[in-house]
């Protein structure tokens, strides 16, 4: 309960300045000039470690803290921001005259009293860096290690990571917003290189979310991220030169929902549509993906990576409907955008510290289930692409166009998947590529928790998920005629 | 129409007691000792600046950047842990020497591991002139930020949209010691102005960019020169069409072929080298390019964006090369990478500083002449470039070319090939070179790679 998130928050990032609600309600309406739409202090503080094995050696440790305040203050489209790495007031006083400096100074404004309002927690408020014991990470990191290495005697490379983050934000605004949160996250990565026959080839693999460092230790997740990265590794030996040109394509389920977080995802954030600067813009109500696709956003499930219990605005996060049944329905939003666009905030608003700019950005984004057995969707295809693992992807949200590239696929051919094929590119445009979607499965899955999401030089934590798809074409980027 | 809002504190690091800092990092090397490290190392970074955006003339975005981050290295003999903070106070600088001693006892004797060998270090260092304060009032910035956007927005009737104009300054000062005695600062500065603009025409829109950088202020492009390029860029692209999938050649720009230096530096570093995870694996001595390319490092060009006095544990760093006759001359090694290989390190902990490829003597449209039919890259987008495998599978967005002229913009294809492959094809580089980043490089002219289009 948030209760408690604020005691702990209270306790973690006031008391040891000796600050409290009322100096913050004092700071905050010193810059409630007649101008000034908004303002907000947003105080962090964050543990990280990360430990990593190469070469079957533990080489490296790492930990770092980090803390600090960020103020801002909104007219209008005009935002003034700075921040402070101490947590002192007179920092504190200094960030807040630089941000209200945005607008022309005028009489003191509205300050309403605080709103302390009670969100359930969507994850443990625990210290996941303090779960297992040094020596337990090592054996973790050793036992992955292994795993991976006797698989297969072409397993020549293996690195295996862990990591934790543990961070106490704390939000007060004058809208009354006062509300804090205790953030668990925790990553595990496994990447191998193998080699035969003079050919290399890596694979990749993790998860996480969320979560205290046990959840790597249960049915042998971590074990099964070294297996996973090996066989990846092994397919790619045997891969045969991608196809180049337009043809059907079939997505896994799971992780190549990075096709939903570039193709339409990123083009439905409130600031750009504000803009019009996305090819979304305007198009609330209208056809713009096949009436099969339910697209979502929904930073409320527990324990997620792309999950927050409250945004770092406050808001609480929910299930977003973005696209119903192929038809546009909402946005994305932080305060300022729905403030501008007469919308309700969506609890879309976060900054990857406080040393950054809130802006809409996504939580979980996902596609919805559909009827069809994935199987039956490989068998409708007579000559395409099987696409299951991918890299990353890109958009430019303007033209709509985005690639995304695959990691690990196969060719379809009268309906079989018959050989594994080498990394590609696939490019389309996003409502274009949406609207050719004509076959959604029944196995919607969430990705293990590893994306993380830029935009404007500000990356945070992120999931995607689809079931199985059929897209009729898109533009497979490989190197065979 | 904005009052002046206030002094920018952008010369806030200018009056930073620099003593004091190099105290706080001499006695958290002196903590590291007491607590039993052999040796040890620390660097420590303050960054201030200003950034701000303005979109369709008004003020979007004034943002005033104060980072710090302080971070140690200990060795107890060859185990290794690491540190890092943003608090300076003691207590947080003795809580941090003493979380990096607590990693050492956990992780296991690297038998490379250490600081850079005592002769490497550059005892005595030039001063490269890269500092140089912008005395920019945030509406000076305003407005220059300004004058970049409507320089784009009033050029054509078609640019009827923007994100922005904006101009960003900052100075950076940084601090590195080891236990070796070796204690190297310097300040830096960098500014930059820029825009990004959208043009519409039946229902379709683009967007495109231009930006300057450099270490000086006076050495920024006009705000009016910025604008118009991003507003010639923008119009090129309406109206594209898709091409067909097809083998031809292609012609990167210059900002795009940096990229293609970049993939070099990556699959010649040292870390890809000992993980066997590169494509040019074991290739020194190998000829990689075609017989007349030449590329080199220069990390000590006065002024220069990439420029550094000395590597980032306080190695010098010279000229040399790393390709010549097209043939792998030298890895880009740090001193652990180089210890591991059994080599010397080439002065690159940290990456690369002003690298160049020897250009030939021809202008971009001279490529295009020489190319005939094919493709000209102007963006690429993903991140489709595998350095174990050399495999290369990018979006891209250009034009295509007949008879070395630009015919039309085209649109959602991608390119494909391998590396090993591409640097072999380069046929020509361009003397258009581009110094706005640490990788320095014209257009280049690749014979031939995989279009694939719908």
């Amino acid at each position: 309960m948030t209760d408690n998130h604020l005691k702990i928050a209270t306790q973690n990032l006031l008391m040891p300045a000796d600050l409290d609600e009322s100096i913050l309600s004092k700071v905050i309406h010193s810059m409630m000039g007649h101008d000034i739409d908004y303002a907000d202090v947003y105080l962090q503080s964050s543990r990280h470690e990360s430990w990593v094995m190469e070469d079957s050696l533990v080489k490296e440790g790492q930990y770092n803290i980090e803390q600090g305040v960020g103020v801002r203050a909104v007219s209008g489209e005009k935002t003034g921001f700075a921040y402070s790495d101490e947590i002192i007031l007179p920092a504190l006083t200094s960030a807040a005259d630089a941000a209200r400096a945005i607008a022309r100074q005028g009489q003191a404004g509205s300050m309403r009293s605080w709103d302390k309002r009670t969100v359930p927690a969507l994850y443990t408020e625990d210290d996941p860096l303090s779960v297992l014991s040094a020596d337990q990470k090592i054996q973790l990191l050793r036992a992955v290690d292994d795993e991976a290495r006797k698989q297969d005697p072409a397993v020549k490379q293996v690195i295996a990571s862990i990591a934790g983050v543990h961070e106490v934000v704390l939000v007060a605004a004058n809208d009354g917003t006062l509300c804090a949160d205790v953030r668990p996250l925790v990553r595990m990565n496994v990447s191998v290189i193998a080699e035969r026959d003079g050919r290399r080839e890596q694979g990749s693999a993790g998860g996480g979310g969320r979560l205290m460092y046990d959840f790597f230790l249960e049915e042998e997740r971590a074990l099964g991220y070294a297996r996973e990265a090996v066989r990846q590794a092994l397919v790619n030996l045997d891969a045969k030169d991608a196809p180049a040109g337009a043809m059907p394509v079939v997505l896994g389920p799971g992780w190549p929902g990075v096709l939903l977080h570039e193709a339409v995802g990123h083009g439905l954030e409130g600031d750009f549509n504000r803009k019009g600067s996305s090819v979304f813009s305007g198009r609330i109500g209208e056809q713009v993906a096949s009436k099969h696709c339910t697209v979502i956003d929904d930073g409320s499930i527990a324990e997620r990576r792309g999950s927050l219990s409250i945004d770092d605005e406050g808001t609480p996060t929910q299930k977003n409907i973005l696209i119903e049944n192929g038809i546009l329905k909402n946005y994305m939003q932080d305060k300022q955008n729905a403030r501008l666009m007469n919308l309700p905030a969506t609890g879309n608003g976060r900054r990857e510290s406080y040393a950054h700019i809130p802006m809409p950005r996504m939580t979980n984004t996902y596609l919805a289930n559909g009827d069809y057995d994935p199987q039956e969707i490989i068998k409708s295809v007579d000559k395409g692409l099987y696409a299951v693992n991918f890299g990353g992807g890109q958009v430019d949200i303007t033209s709509g166009k985005f690639v995304f590239s695959a990691s690990e696929a196969y060719m379809i051919e009268k309906g079989k998947i018959t050989y594994p094929v080498k990394g590609a590119t696939l490019i389309g445009n996003g409502p274009e590529s949406m609207n050719l979607v004509s076959m959604v499965g029944n196995d919607m899955s969430l990705d293990t928790g590893v994306g993380v999401c830029g935009k404007e030089g500000q990356s945070v934590p992120v999931g995607v998920g689809q079931p199985t798809l059929l897209v009729d074409r898109l533009t497979v980027g490989g190197t065979s005629e | 129409m904005n009052q002046v809002i206030e002094k920018a504190r952008s010369g806030g690091a200018a009056q930073l007691n620099t003593d004091e800092l190099k105290n706080i990092v001499d006695g958290m090397l002196e903590e590291a000792k007491s607590k039993g490290a052999s040796s040890a190392e620390a660097g420590l970074s303050i960054e201030t600046g200003l950034s701000v955006t303005v979109r369709l003339g008004e003020v979007e975005t004034v943002e005033h950047n104060r980072d710090r981050s302080f971070g140690l290295t200990v060795y107890f003999g060859k185990r290794k842990g690491s540190a890092s903070t943003t608090d300076f106070s003691q207590q947080a600088v003795t809580n941090t020497v003493q979380a990096a001693c607590d990693i050492a006892r956990y992780t296991e004797e690297d038998e490379y591991a250490g600081l850079a060998d005592k002769d490497h270090l550059a005892m005595s260092y030039p001063d490269l002139d890269l500092n140089h304060l912008w005395d920019l009032g945030t509406d000076d910035a305003i407005n220059i930020a300004r004058q970049c956007e409507d320089s784009a927005l009033t050029a054509d009737k078609r640019i009827n949209n923007s994100e922005g104009g904006y101009v960003t300054t900052h100075q950076d000062y940084r601090i590195y010691a080891n236990s070796l005695g070796f204690s190297g600062d310097y300040f830096s500065t960098r500014h930059s102005t820029g825009c990004t603009v959208i043009a519409s025409e039946s229902e379709r829109m683009e967007r495109d960019y231009w930006y300057s950088i450099s270490r000086c202020p006076e050495q920024l492009d006009a705000p009016e020169h910025i604008g118009k390029m991003a507003a010639k860029r923008v119009l090129q692209r309406l109206g594209a069409k898709h091409t067909r999938t097809q083998r031809v050649p292609v012609v990167f720009q210059a900002e795009v072929a940096r990229g293609l230096l970049g993939h070099l530096v990556r699959a010649v570093s040292g870390g890809a080298q000992y993980r066997r995870s590169s494509f040019l694996l074991d290739k020194l001595g190998e000829t990689i390019f075609p017989e007349r390319i030449r590329i080199d490092e220069r990390p000590h060009i006065k002024q220069a964006i990439g420029s550094a006095p000395f590597d980032s544990e306080g190695v010098v760093n010279t000229e040399h090369d790393i390709v010549t006759d097209g043939v792998l001359r030298s890895y880009v090694l740090d001193s652990y990478a180089a210890r591991r290989l059994g080599t010397q390190t080439t002065g690159n902990a940290g990456g690369v500083h002003n690298l160049f490829i020897q250009h030939d003597d021809k202008d971009l449209a001279s490529l295009l002449k020489e190319m005939g039919t094919g493709i000209l890259v102007t963006e690429v987008m993903g991140q489709g470039v595998n350095i174990v495998t050399g495999d290369y599978s990018r979006g891209g967005t250009g034009f295509w070319i007949e008879n070395g002229e630009i015919q039309y913009p085209i649109e959602e294809f991608t390119l494909a090939g391998n590396l090993t492959d591409m640097y072999k094809n380069l046929a020509l580089v361009g003397n258009d070179v581009d110094t706005r980043s640490s990788l320095c490089t014209g257009s280049w002219l690749i014979n031939e790679m995989m279009i694939a289009s719908s």
